[in-house]
């Protein structure tokens, strides 16, 4: 009964700041059009774009998936590399080693893993430098379906 | 205020979504980071700002974003005009700064959008206490 309904894969690509967000924008898409609630779209969305834009401005690549499930959706960012030195740090609102070429687009305020968590209803990271990130994070579609 | 009235107000001119003139848009922030539109925004409002990548046009995708202003005469890049026909979001180019663009549709009855506040430190050297 509780099976997964469907799932979206993306390929993120490193530095390929020309198609940022694309991934996020079709994953958005796809949830609208089946008819999940506007507010869950917003806050995966979000939590995508920023995923994304992590894996464009430090990693050398990586995937994200979108699960839909009845009660939520899950989003798994996994990348190779390098992983975080410092994950405490990285979940600061403010702090950023975004190199200044970013900054230029407008990215690496240092809001990226503050405003990915505060969008979720369970956000947790695994990384190890110098090899890859793991990020996780669920979204529950309403609060009458949260499995507890 | 209708797009069509913020543009003229604003001496702006319509490059994209030509067909949604009539909707009303009624807040709006203000921003270059798009880090900061994604983050702080909580509400669908009118973005102005100074950025031209397509980037822009992906963020606003995300966030619902209703109309798109690019202030101080700034340029957008061609891969945004094509981003934002696509997506079918308003684009309006002025030469006014964001300042004066902002004090004009506030003072016309544009609200701020609602945001959220992140309690952070920015960095060690930081002196400001609340």
């Amino acid at each position: 009964m509780w099976e997964e309904k469907f799932r979206l894969v993306y390929r993120v690509k490193p530095m390929d700041l020309a198609s940022a967000g694309s991934a996020s924008s079709q994953i958005k898409v796809e949830l609208q059009r089946n008819g999940i609630e506007e507010d869950v779209v917003r806050k995966v969305g979000i939590i995508c774009f920023e995923a994304e834009m992590n894996m464009i401005l430090y990693s050398t690549g990586g995937k994200l998936k979108v699960e839909v499930w009845p009660d939520r959706i899950e989003i798994l960012a996994e990348d190779d590399g390098p992983g975080i030195e410092d994950l405490q740090k990285a979940m600061e609102p403010g702090y950023s080693t975004a190199p200044p070429w970013a900054q230029d687009y407008g990215f690496g305020a240092g809001m990226g893993f503050p405003n990915m968590k505060q969008n979720s209803d369970v956000f947790d990271v695994e990384t190890k430098p110098g090899e890859g990130t793991r990020i996780h994070s669920v979204v529950y579609r309403s609060k009458d379906n949260e499995t507890p | 205020m209708k797009i069509k009235e913020i543009a003229e107000k604003i001496e702006g001119k319509v490059i994209t979504g030509e067909d949604r003139l009539d909707e009303v848009v009624e807040k709006g922030f203000a921003a270059d980071l798009l880090s900061d539109v994604l983050a702080l925004t909580e509400e669908s409002s009118c973005l102005i700002t100074g950025i031209t990548g397509p980037q822009v046009i992906r963020v606003a995708e995300v966030l619902n974003i209703p109309l798109i202003i690019i202030a101080r005469g700034k340029q957008p890049s061609k891969a945004l005009v094509e981003s934002a026909r696509a997506a079918g979001i308003p684009v309006i180019l002025t030469n006014k700064t964001v300042f004066e663009t902002c004090g004009i549709l506030y003072s016309n009855g544009m609200k701020p959008c609602k945001i959220k506040i992140f309690h952070g430190v920015a960095d060690e050297s930081s002196s400001f206490v609340d």
